[in-house]
């Protein structure tokens, strides 16, 4: 039996033909099903917006005054027939899975997402489905996450030898995401906890949703050496710029999936590499892959090449769509909210 | 092991020199004596020959990982590093090996004579029994090439501060033909044997490339002028009626140029000399990829000796009758060397032309003759410099001339490593050539990776996207639309190469969004550049 696609890919974005509705589209459309904040899959110029009710203060602090519907975990809700609805993608706060179903057929994206709860965001949940678009960006072997705590105990080392030397300690970490999950983790009695602007107004933005330590932003007025032995959360963008100036002498650290490179760490020019992803690693891609019961899988952006074809000889139908979704990049996200 | 691993992983997690030196000076003063002289010997590449290839080590990876060996090779290419993917795919839970730098370094050097079962076994036991970054550590220990941004010089002065010796001194001694199953730490610091230092080496003085305007040099009359050849560097040692040829590599090749063996016969004893070896064909200057031709074989054939002949051609003294002179003003080292080479001639032992001048005019003209000569470009060496160790600012500059450019079209791109793995970063270039029936056609003739600012790199790589006409694995081709820029140090005929031509250092200048690409050069324009 060939049952029609539930969701095509078209020059628009993920679209659902039954539905007429398109799911994180980057260009204009009148419907939008919304799975999370980051700017490639948040998007202006859409005439109507459904999301989680947790994502709704981040897009409208990045979207301004959109039309914007929320929704609970799990709620169906029905368009033209078509069931749909979301489920915990554990990426950031407030993003989801899309289930969509129509005449018993199943199908999930999965937006970004990650396996491992992060304290910060209601932890991924597998959804079963027949069909399961993922994600892939970091889908080759070589990726393998320590536990976060792991990590946070490094980071904590490191802020508290750098505060014994009198030091600055500068971490470069998405302003969405990344820089609340830190905020969230670190050992604040080490010392003050400073952010860059475009991180200290989307914290102010999630602040009602989460327990967070308090933070100051770094203004003109701020004093250099109050500084000294503080942490200080900036975006990537920041490295480098004149902003800087204000913040010598420091040590920098960068916090992302692919500071397990060794590479990339000397690329970036930071001093400090922390792998630390709100993506999934290899085993947490296969892991829910094989969890969702899915026969068929497509994979959007990443590794897609190579991990379709790995797919396919564990006994999947795989294969490869192309998106405009960035994965884990550098965003340049300081014009956008500064 | 575990502190050898943790020494390379704090000089691989800074930047910053000052950080790298107290990393090493701080393991020097808590590790053994003889997994110091280890240290020494693996930081100034004096690593045990390979004892396993990197085939093998590949497929023990996959198999221990449980993956397909395709999977594998598709992830060190975005990886980059062999012995780092190594240690982030294979899995380990043990962490028990409790062994030390030197008794893994004695296990390897006895590895290499081992089966191949036997190898198997004890590469994937050592995997599983080290942690992350030991297990890094221990295969780039096989693989080689520890890329952590740790010059001898760094490694020296951090040697000096532990050891109380002079940083030049102990450069010196770090030279030439030792290794750890031949001297102790004791005895290559501080001791002296004799046997040792008949063969023992210089430690290279290097120049700067010239940044300032000639002028701030002060007055040319204090300046002498020579060309720099394209060769290898080297010194050619005669003691005890021996003869004895360093690259600056700090590698021994004696025997790879036995047009000089007979220098024995006509040198004095105790004589050091500072020269290039070059490739000197039908009786002139040849072009350093004809010296390539010689540099990787094993054995040298009577053709290729006849076909490529070497000479030395001596740039300064350094010892003589025994005596170490490099303490004496350049002038009067060189006023021995001439001397030397004049009473004692031999066919492959020449000198390089010296030249005074009595304006910056002069010396600017002389650099325009470079190509002619077939050289690099100038060296400014100051008369009263001494020959200091290392490279230093100050006293000897070098001047090469400006590189050959050409304008080529971008043909096939590949994906770049490590955070750049997403972005297509290795391109080759092709030059228009015109077929038997007039129609154009692009041929292949060089690969470029660098010169493009992070921006262009996106650009490009949106464009290759757009593009792309076949995928191979990592590679695609690309319909020809972007013009670049390209610029090379060297050119010469090749029959290795598609284009018939080989070019040496290409790299991109500029990205030529003026230029269609029919405005490309053609293969004849390149062809036009290579020296008659």
């Amino acid at each position: 039996m060939n049952r029609p696609d539930l969701l095509v890919f078209n020059a628009k974005g993920i679209y659902c033909p039954i539905a007429q509705v398109y799911i994180d589209p980057w260009k204009p459309v009148n419907r939008a099903i919304i799975t999370h904040g980051h700017s490639d899959h948040a998007r202006f110029g859409h005439k109507h917006y459904l999301t989680h009710h947790s994502n709704i203060p981040i897009i409208r602090h990045r979207l301004g005054q959109i039309n914007v519907e929320g929704v609970e975990w799990g709620e169906k809700f029905q368009i033209n027939g078509v069931t749909f609805s979301l489920h915990p993608a554990g990426h950031i706060l407030g993003s989801s899975q899309v289930r969509v179903e129509y005449n018993g057929e199943i199908w999930v994206f999965t937006g970004d997402y990650k396996t491992e709860p992060d304290g910060i965001c209601t932890p991924y949940e597998s959804v079963a489905c027949h069909t399961l678009i993922t994600e892939c960006t970091f889908g080759i072997p070589a990726f393998k996450w320590k536990p976060q705590e792991k990590v946070f105990d490094e980071i904590n080392l490191w802020w508290d030898k750098n505060k014994k030397d009198g030091k600055t300690s500068v971490l470069f970490a998405y302003t969405l995401g990344k820089a609340q999950r830190i905020l969230k983790h670190v050992d604040s009695s080490i010392g003050p906890i400073y952010t860059h602007g475009a991180v200290e107004n989307m914290t102010d933005v999630l602040r009602p949703q989460l327990a967070l330590p308090s933070t100051t932003q770094i203004t003109r007025e701020t004093i250099n050496k109050d500084l000294r032995g503080a942490l200080v959360i900036a975006p990537p963008s920041a490295h480098g710029s004149p902003w800087m100036r204000k913040l010598v002498p420091y040590e920098t650290g960068t916090c992302s999936g692919w500071m397990a490179f060794r590479g990339a760490r000397a690329r970036r020019a930071t001093d400090r590499g922390f792998v630390l992803s709100d993506h999934c690693d290899w085993q947490g891609l296969l892991s829910s892959i094989r969890e969702s019961g899915a026969e068929r899988v497509i994979c959007t952006h990443g590794y897609t090449d190579i991990f379709s074809r790995y797919l396919r000889e564990i006994g999947y139908q795989a294969s490869v769509e192309n998106t405009q979704y960035a994965g884990e990049k550098e965003e340049t996200e300081t014009k956008e909210s500064a | 092991m575990k502190d050898f691993a943790n020494l390379i992983e704090r000089l691989d997690t800074t930047t910053k020199t000052n950080q790298k030196v107290a990393a090493l000076a701080e393991y020097f003063k808590e590790a053994s004596e003889k997994d110091k002289l280890w240290t020494i010997a693996i930081l100034s590449h004096r690593r045990p020959s390979r004892p396993v290839n990197t085939t093998l080590l590949r497929e023990y990876a996959a198999e221990l990982a449980s993956i397909p060996l395709w999977l594998f090779e598709e992830s060190y290419h975005i990886v980059g590093d062999l012995a780092e993917s190594i240690a982030l795919i294979v899995p380990n839970d043990q962490h028990d090996s409790k062994k030390e730098l030197w008794e893994i370094l004695e296990e390897l050097i006895e590895l290499k004579f081992k089966t191949e079962p036997e190898k198997k076994e004890y590469v994937q036991d050592r995997w599983m029994g080290l942690d992350y970054y030991s297990r890094f550590v221990f295969t780039k220990l096989i693989t080689g090439g520890f890329r952590i941004g740790i010059s001898q010089k760094l490694m020296t002065k951090a040697l000096s501060q532990v050891s109380g010796i002079a940083e030049d001194e102990l450069a010196y001694r770090l030279m030439g033909d030792w290794s750890p199953s031949s001297t102790s730490y004791e005895e290559l610091l501080f001791g002296r044997n004799e046997q040792a230092y008949v063969s023992k080496p210089y430690p290279f003085y290097l120049a700067y490339a010239l940044e300032d305007s000639l002028e701030q040099l002060g007055e040319v009359k204090d300046w002498s002028v020579e060309h720099k050849w394209d060769g290898i560097r080297g010194q050619v040692i005669c003691r005890k009626g021996e003869v004895f040829i360093w690259t600056r590599g700090d590698e021994l090749v004696t025997e790879k140029y036995p047009e000089l063996a007979t220098l024995k016969d006509f040198l004095p004893d105790g004589i050091v000399i500072d020269g290039e070896l070059l490739a000197f064909t039908n009786g002139e200057i040849g072009l350093f990829s004809e010296l390539q031709t010689r540099i990787g074989r094993k054995t040298l054939s009577k053709s290729i000796l006849s076909k490529v002949p070497v000479i030395f051609k001596a740039y300064d003294l350094l010892e003589f009758q025994g005596k170490d002179y490099r303490k004496l003003p350049y002038l009067d080292r060189r006023k021995h060397l001439e001397k030397l080479i004049e009473e004692t001639p031999h066919p492959a032992l020449h000198i390089s032309e010296r030249f005074e001048f009595s304006s910056w005019d002069e010396v600017i003209a002389e650099r325009e003759l470079a190509r002619e000569k077939r050289s690099e470009g100038l060296m400014l060496k100051r008369k009263a410099s001494t020959y200091q160790v290392g490279r230093k600012k100050g006293d000897w500059w070098k001047w090469k001339i400006d590189p050959l450019t050409i304008d080529a079209v971008l043909t096939y791109a590949m994906r770049g490593h490590g955070r750049r793995t997403n972005l297509f970063t290795d391109y080759t270039f092709g030059l228009w050539q015109e077929k038997d029936n007039g129609s154009k056609e692009l041929v292949t003739f060089a690969k470029a990776y660098s010169g493009l600012t992070d921006q262009e790199f996106a650009q490009v790589d949106a464009i290759i996207k757009q593009t792309t006409l076949e995928r191979f694995g990592p590679v695609r081709s690309v319909e020809p639309t972007l013009v670049f820029e390209l610029a090379f140090e060297g050119i010469s005929y090749s029959s290795r190469h598609k284009s018939g031509i080989a070019v040496r250092f290409p790299r991109i200048v500029r990205w030529r969004k003026d230029k269609k690409i029919e405005d490309a050069n053609t293969l004849e324009d390149l062809k036009a550049l290579i020296p008659k």
